[in-house]
């Protein structure tokens, strides 16, 4: 069944592009978790709501004008965080409304895009397109390449930015390039569960690998597997009871999170009784 | 040519003076102790030397080069902050953060050699594969060490880092900055508050309150007891200036 499945080209693309996103996502959400910014992929795919739906109602590619948008939103939080002494969370917030507010607002203009932007807002894995499988792909080719190429720096500032600081590093300049590579992260993520879950693929495994790994690499590669052992099983699961992709990723996720919790639980019970003993 | 050379630096913080025209310097092999009140303006020292606080007057200048024009200098030299709350959930081992201290991007057969080495000075060689959070207090304090000296620095800046940790782990810290500038020769900037240990260790002391009150040979400020009845009596008033701003 699950050989038949995969004969399919739109099952083809869906598994495709769901790797891509799963590795995407759990690599960049290690580094937010890590640095209290959990949210982030949230207040992204959000303020990319505003954007897609101008993409819509302006016949652009509408990944591009999401991407767009929440690249400027990203930056201006970080700007914002850096000149004023607004909280952290509140800059968030701000924009984070003010983006879902426009896509609203163009919604209640336009109203003839609305399937469309649902499908941004609760995910379509399997009905993603040639174009968005290219697309996804490329930008996890960038995002990966510049994780690799910064990882030690991203490592240090996501460990001690004030340390980092001192070793020499361009604080700012890599914040601006990390939010902007998460926000990448984000809205290549929303188009496979939707606007309202990206926090789930981002934060989920990687607070599951938190709780298993030793090591930061191998915190990641822990992570990243259990994405895509989530995105993998989730979308066939989905198929074959015909239920919510989106849905059935999330919930194969946070079923592995629940186990990891569980594995932890009884190693430090059995830590406990060698002690005792 | 001095290491550090600081020279004629003020800063303020709106209105308020926290340093009025500081002047000193620190030759190869010293081990300069920095001592002050609560509130004299170490820790603003600490930043702008360390070019976290880039808005102060006057130059400081590292092994003869102005920090503000030369921040390749920072590589030079190895910082141990005040002890911090790390994460317990983070997950880099002892090994990683250690190698964050290196600079080279080249990871050849010594890479892991120097990071053995560092954690052997500091006594956690067998710890290696820990998760940093896992560790007490005075162990991760012994990782920053580890991390600071694995590029070889010329010069290491302590600021109180030996706050918060219990005695014992105290002393071994003390032993250990000991070895570092004794046998290893590399100088050493330590801001603390342990007057005890600062007349053990330290070769010279700065004294500092928002300026400098003094700046010598350790014995000449230990052995004298108007000095000393001076900088009790201004550690009073600034104890006595904190609660009452409680």
């Amino acid at each position: 069944m699950v050989l038949e499945v995969l004969e399919f080209g739109f099952m083809q693309r869906a598994l495709m592009a769901g790797i891509a996103v799963a590795i995407t996502s759990s690599v960049i959400g290690l580094f937010l978790v890590l640095r209290r910014n959990s949210l982030f992929g949230d207040a992204m795919s959000h303020i990319a709501f505003g954007g897609i739906a101008i993409g819509l109602m302006a016949n652009i590619y509408p990944l591009w004008t999401g991407l767009g948008l929440s690249i400027l939103g990203a930056l201006g939080i970080t700007k914002l965080r850096q000149s004023t002494k607004i909280p952290a969370d509140a800059t968030v917030a701000i924009l984070l409304s003010s983006g879902l507010a426009i896509g609203i607002m163009l919604v209640s203009v336009s109203g003839g895009f609305t399937l469309d932007l649902f499908s941004f807002l609760f995910g379509s894995i399997l009905l993603v397109s040639v174009n968005d499988t290219l697309a996804i792909l490329a930008l996890t080719g960038i995002i990966l390449t510049i994780v690799i190429l910064l990882y030690k720096k991203l490592v240090y500032i996501t460990f001690d930015e004030e340390q980092a600081q001192v070793s020499g590093l361009d604080i700012s300049r890599l914040n601006y390039l990390f939010v902007v590579l998460a926000s990448v992260a984000a809205v290549v993520s929303m188009r496979l569960v939707g606007i309202l879950l990206v926090s789930a693929l981002i934060v989920i495994p990687n607070v599951t690998a938190l709780l298993l790994g030793r090591g930061f690499k191998k915190t990641m590669l822990i992570s990243v597997s259990v994405s895509i052992f989530s995105v993998v099983a989730g979308t066939i699961v989905s198929y074959a009871f015909n239920l919510a992709p989106a849905g059935s990723i999330v919930l194969i996720s946070a079923a592995t999170f629940v186990t990891a919790l569980a594995i932890r639980f009884s190693r430090q019970k059995e830590k406990e009784a060698e002690i005792k003993a | 040519m001095h290491v550090l050379e600081i020279d004629g630096v003020s800063f303020s913080y709106g209105s308020t003076l926290a340093l009025d025209s500081i002047s000193f310097s620190v030759d190869k092999g010293d081990l300069l102790g920095i001592i002050g009140p609560n509130g004299a303006g170490k820790t603003t020292l600490f930043s702008c030397m360390l070019g976290l606080l880039g808005g102060y007057r006057g130059s400081i200048r590292i092994f003869g080069e102005d920090i503000k024009k030369n921040r390749k200098v920072f590589q030079k030299i190895g910082y141990i902050p005040q002890k911090k709350n790390i994460d317990r959930n983070f997950p880099a081992t002892i090994e990683e953060i250690v190698s964050l201290g290196i600079t080279s991007s080249r990871k050849d057969k010594s890479y892991k050699e120097r990071i053995l080495s560092a954690l052997e000075t500091v006594g956690l060689s067998s710890l290696q594969d820990r998760r940093i959070g896992e560790l007490s207090g005075g162990q991760q304090q012994r990782v920053l060490i580890a991390k600071a000296i694995v590029n070889d620095p010329e010069l290491l800046i302590l600021d109180e880092p030996a706050t918060g940790i219990d005695l014992e782990t105290q002393n071994k810290f003390y032993a250990l900055l000991r070895k570092l500038n004794g046998e290893n020769k590399i100088t050493m900037i330590w801001s603390s508050h342990d007057l005890d240990a600062v007349n053990k260790l330290a070769t010279g002391v700065a004294c500092i309150n928002r300026s400098m009150f003094f700046h010598g040979q350790t014995h000449e400020f230990f052995e004298n007891p108007d000095l000393l009845k001076a900088y009790s009596e201004s550690s009073m008033q600034a104890h006595m200036h904190m609660h009452d701003h409680h």
